[in-house]
């Protein structure tokens, strides 16, 4: 049996990879490969955590709960969009400032 | 040590390679690449986790479309790497510190305080079926289900608009 | 059957012509206004009249009062008619008198505002006129000092406003300040009068505690002989009102300019009635005077060196209305002196018998005067001079000097015989009114051994007919010595027809108290209690009548014989030289009073003027006091201190340090997004670490 934790522990290994990976790149694509890389991580977090809970409530006697695997369901779907959404902007940019660099988006400084 | 812990940690161990394979990638492919083989990962752990059908759904969406998305605009925008940059010169530093922070606090929890910690005893076996998760979902989440679909049209609506170009531009 | 209820009528009728003419007099005629105005004088006379036939068969005297006025503690003032057999004496004279003034007047106005051209100023006349006679009968019926007083300063008010007529200009109707000058001249000179009644109105308070006719003559005798030297000082106060309303040494100076009024004016106010309040009002304190006599000889005194200085001035005289002016002040002191003496009787009547006789003379030469305005008149509209355009509305001719008149009895008849009866009664010559009075006075003088007085007296008596003498010679007889005069026309009836009926008074107005019969003292021995008989001397007569008589011969050697050519000096100038310029001139009086008083007040006045108020309280203590401080207050403490220090440096402070907290804040706005997910990423890690480590 693995422990729950472990599972946790990974994902916020992999979460942090995420947010590292958001700060350092300059890339666009590549950081918003990163931020799928985080909501990857909060995914598992949520499966994991299921698991957890149903095998609880059952050894009690109840129903299984789902909760946790609707919630992925649904954040993949959002990321769907998401990606979807945020690529055609990408696009859009890129044929407007010929450059991929996201340092060049800094016209908003105050 | 019992084959699951062999295989989580193999696998754990496979999953954060590809993870900063994707970070210090020089070709935005490779980072991609690398992506898709943390997804399959992930998937696998899905499985472990009696959740077939999100593991399912995992590389059907995620690994498969999403990325071949990502891939499609590679190609577009070209993978030529970026040259070093001579704006924020403290940011590396500083993500670095905050990344290690952010990961000490997450170890702090699960280890020294031990959340979460024990075994967890194995559930039913039509869990995490797409039985059980379409009830589920048809059943009590029907409004969030439906919801969605609106999303994915806006989205839809949302990617053409901005890309469309208008006729004699 | 008695009429004593009628009493407040006296006042009653004069104040509703008055009201009359005011509200509604726009629109009534001359005519009208005049008939309206005359009325209510006559009614007052036929209630006079009425009041004393009430007294003949009552002696006694009748107290009727028609309100309450002061009631405080054990003063009781209220006003009350005092109807008695002196006060009735003095309204018949005044309403008497007065109506046939009034009657005149409407004939003299009518020709004058035509003259001054402003027709609108008839009503006002009359309105004026009516409220003097008013007054005139609340200060003679009046039952204490007080109810006197509000006649006093009423007649006072009037003499103001009715020689101030014609306000905007001088006599001879050139815009000037001569005539507003002259009325604010009257007004003065009675204020300085006024005090002294007041001082005397207070003394007499403090020490009878009662302004009430009765009640002060009670307790007179008492107070006197415990406290003499304050009934010297009351009757001392009190003459100094005399010498101001009676222009006497030293206050008379206002008559003569008083002359500047209508002459209508001038006979009923300056000749017979408001000048003799002064006169009533020691004949009613006679109770008061007896006890003092120090205080009567001075009374004497003043009115007998004003009657000699007041002929002397008259001698030199070259205005008609100036020589009666004079002659008002001389006789004014004639009676002073005679009531001073005690001689009570004498005063009143000649009181009396001056009324007819100057009254007669006064509107006589207002006869005269207009004779010659409408001679000029005539002139100027009708034939213009030979060779010279008509330059006649500028020129200045003046009506009343008498060296323009000359041969007036041969186109002025009437007026002519008129004034000879008037001169013959002021001269003192036998039958005429002006004989008896005068000689009872001289006649007391001589009797009561006041020498001195006697020949003040006497000499003032002979130098009386010598002017009107020359007067006479200088206007009637001879040649004219102007075209004016040669043109003179003769005055309508409505002006010859009173003047007649004075005429009449003065002739027979002797009557009243002829030695023997004594028909005045009789009648006032009832109120007057110290009244002494009559007396009648034949000495005094006799000489009295032989200087008279010396001084008409005198003036026709003068002036008779060889009548004055236009342009020649006077001879009497040219026998007495200087003296005659110091007659002529008044004796500097005015001059004198100028540099001794005014002169110091205007001086008193432009240093309040310009020292204390300007320099001091302007241009120190508003300048650098008030309005320094408000500029220190303003400029220096709140707008730099408070304002510019303070408030401003702290909130502009404010807004200096948000600025630079903006600036400093702002550098964390860089643009670029991998630092703002940092900071968000910074966000996370501290509220990770809150939740866990709380």
């Amino acid at each position: 049996m693995v422990p729950v934790a472990d599972y946790i522990g990974l994902s916020a290994i992999l979460f942090t990879i995420g947010a590292l990976g958001v700060l350092i790149r300059r890339n666009p694509l590549v950081i918003f490969m990163s931020i799928e890389l985080m909501l990857n991580a909060a995914n598992l977090a949520f499966v994991a955590f299921t698991r957890m809970y149903t095998a609880l409530s059952m050894a009690g006697g109840g129903q299984p709960v789902y909760s946790g695997q609707i919630f992925v369901f649904f954040v993949m779907t959002v990321a769907a969009a998401e990606v979807a959404v945020g690529l055609a902007l990408i696009v859009t940019i890129f044929r407007t400032k010929h450059s991929i660099d996201i340092d060049n988006l800094n016209s908003l400084k105050g | 040590m019992n084959a699951e812990l062999l295989a989580f940690i193999i696998l754990a161990i496979i999953a954060i390679a590809a993870a900063l394979g994707m970070l210090f990638s020089r070709s935005t492919v490779y980072s991609a690449l690398f992506l898709v083989l943390n997804f399959g990962t992930v998937a696998v752990f899905y499985i472990l986790l009696n959740a077939p059908f999100i593991a399912m759904a995992q590389v059907s969406v995620y690994a498969g479309a999403i990325m071949v998305l990502f891939l499609f605009v590679i190609m577009l925008l070209g993978t030529e790497a970026l040259p070093p940059s001579r704006a924020l010169p403290w940011q590396r530093p500083l993500a670095i510190v905050l990344a290690v922070i952010l990961f000490a606090e997450a170890a702090y929890l699960l280890f020294i305080r031990r959340v979460a910690a024990g075994d967890v005893p194995q559930p039913i076996q039509a869990f995490g079926s797409p039985q059980g998760v379409g009830n589920a979902l048809f059943a009590s989440y029907l409004l969030p289900f439906e919801v969605t679909s609106v999303l994915l049209l806006i989205a839809m609506v949302g990617a053409i608009v901005l890309t469309i170009r208008e006729k004699g531009k | 059957m008695t009429f004593f209820y009628l009493a407040p009528w006296i006042v009653f009728f004069p104040v509703i012509g008055l009201l009359i003419n005011l509200v509604f007099g726009s629109r009534f005629s001359e005519t009208v206004i005049g008939t309206i105005a005359s009325l209510a004088s006559g009614l007052s006379f036929v209630v006079s009249v009425l009041l004393a036939y009430s007294l003949v068969g009552h002696p006694e005297a009748v107290r009727w009062t028609i309100g309450e006025w002061i009631h405080i503690g054990t003063l009781q003032l209220d006003w009350t008619f005092r109807v008695d057999t002196l006060s009735t004496m003095m309204m018949l004279v005044v309403s008497g008198v007065g109506t046939l003034i009034h009657i005149y007047a409407v004939g003299y106005m009518h020709e004058d505002v035509r003259f001054k051209s402003d027709l609108k100023r008839f009503q006002r006349f009359f309105v004026f006129l009516n409220l003097f006679i008013a007054a005139m009968m609340i200060l003679v019926g009046g039952d204490s000092y007080l109810m006197l007083f509000v006649g006093w300063e009423g007649v006072g008010l009037c003499s103001f406003l009715l020689i101030g007529f014609w306000y905007e200009m001088d006599t001879l109707g050139r815009p000037s300040w001569a005539n507003s000058n002259a009325a604010k001249k009257a007004m003065i000179a009675n204020r300085i009068g006024d005090f002294g009644f007041l001082i005397a109105s207070f003394l007499m308070f403090w020490a009878f505690h009662s302004l009430q006719f009765d009640q002060v003559f009670q307790q007179a005798p008492a107070i006197a002989a415990s406290n003499p030297g304050l009934i010297t000082a009351i009757t001392l106060f009190l003459l100094l009102g005399v010498t101001g309303k009676s222009a006497q040494i030293p206050l008379f100076v206002w008559l003569p300019d008083a002359m500047a009024g209508p002459t209508p004016v001038s006979a009923l106010i300056h000749a017979a009635t408001m000048v003799t309040a002064g006169v009533y009002l020691v004949t009613r304190s006679a109770a008061l005077y007896v006890t003092v006599p120090a205080a009567q000889f001075i009374v004497a005194l003043v009115g007998a060196v004003t009657a000699l200085f007041a002929a002397t001035i008259a001698v030199g005289q070259y205005d008609i209305k100036k020589v009666l002016a004079y002659s008002t002040i001389s006789q004014l002191g004639f009676m002073v002196a005679g009531v001073g003496m005690g001689a009570f009787a004498a005063g009143m009547f000649h009181l009396a018998t001056h009324a007819f006789f100057k009254g007669l003379l006064f509107l006589s030469a207002g006869s005269v005067i207009l004779g010659m305005e409408r001679g000029h008149h005539h002139l100027a509209h009708h034939e213009p001079r030979k060779g010279t355009k008509e330059k006649h509305p500028e020129e200045v001719f003046d009506p009343g000097d008498m060296r323009n008149m000359g041969g007036l009895r041969k186109t002025m008849p009437v007026t002519f015989w008129v004034y000879l009866t008037g001169a013959l009664a002021l001269a003192g010559i036998f039958p005429f009114a002006g004989f008896w009075s005068k000689d009872e006075i001289l006649a007391s003088a001589f009797r009561g051994g006041f020498t001195a007085i006697y020949w003040l007296l006497a000499i003032a008596a002979f130098l009386t007919a010598f002017y009107m003498g020359r007067q006479i010679w200088m206007v009637f007889f001879g040649e004219p010595r102007h075209a004016a005069a040669a043109h003179a026309e003769e005055s309508p009836q409505v002006i010859t027809v009173p003047l007649i009926v004075l005429a009449a008074l003065s002739l027979l107005g002797g009557a009243l108290d002829l030695p023997g019969v004594e028909t005045l003292t009789h009648w006032l021995e009832q109120t007057v209690v110290f009244i002494k008989p009559g007396e009648f001397v034949w000495s005094v007569a006799l000489i009295s009548t032989g200087l008279a008589l010396l001084a008409i011969l005198l003036s026709w050697l003068l002036y008779g014989r060889r009548p004055l050519k236009v342009g020649e000096v006077d001879p009497l100038k040219q026998m007495l030289g200087p003296v005659f310029t110091g007659m002529e001139r008044k004796w500097f009086v005015d001059e004198l009073y100028w540099a001794l008083f005014l002169d110091r007040y205007v001086d008193v006045s432009h240093f309040a003027a310009d020292v204390i108020d300007g320099r001091f309280w302007h241009d120190w203590f508003h300048e650098k006091v008030i309005a320094g401080t408000y500029n220190w207050l303003s400029h220096i403490a709140l707008n730099r201190y408070a304002d510019q220090l303070g408030i401003d440096a702290f909130f502009n402070s404010l807004g200096e340090w948000t600025k630079e907290a903006a600036s400093g804040l702002r550098r964390f706005q860089n643009g670029f997004v991998r630092s703002y997910a940092l900071f968000v990423l910074i966000g996370v890690v501290a509220i990770l670490g809150y939740l866990i480590f709380k």
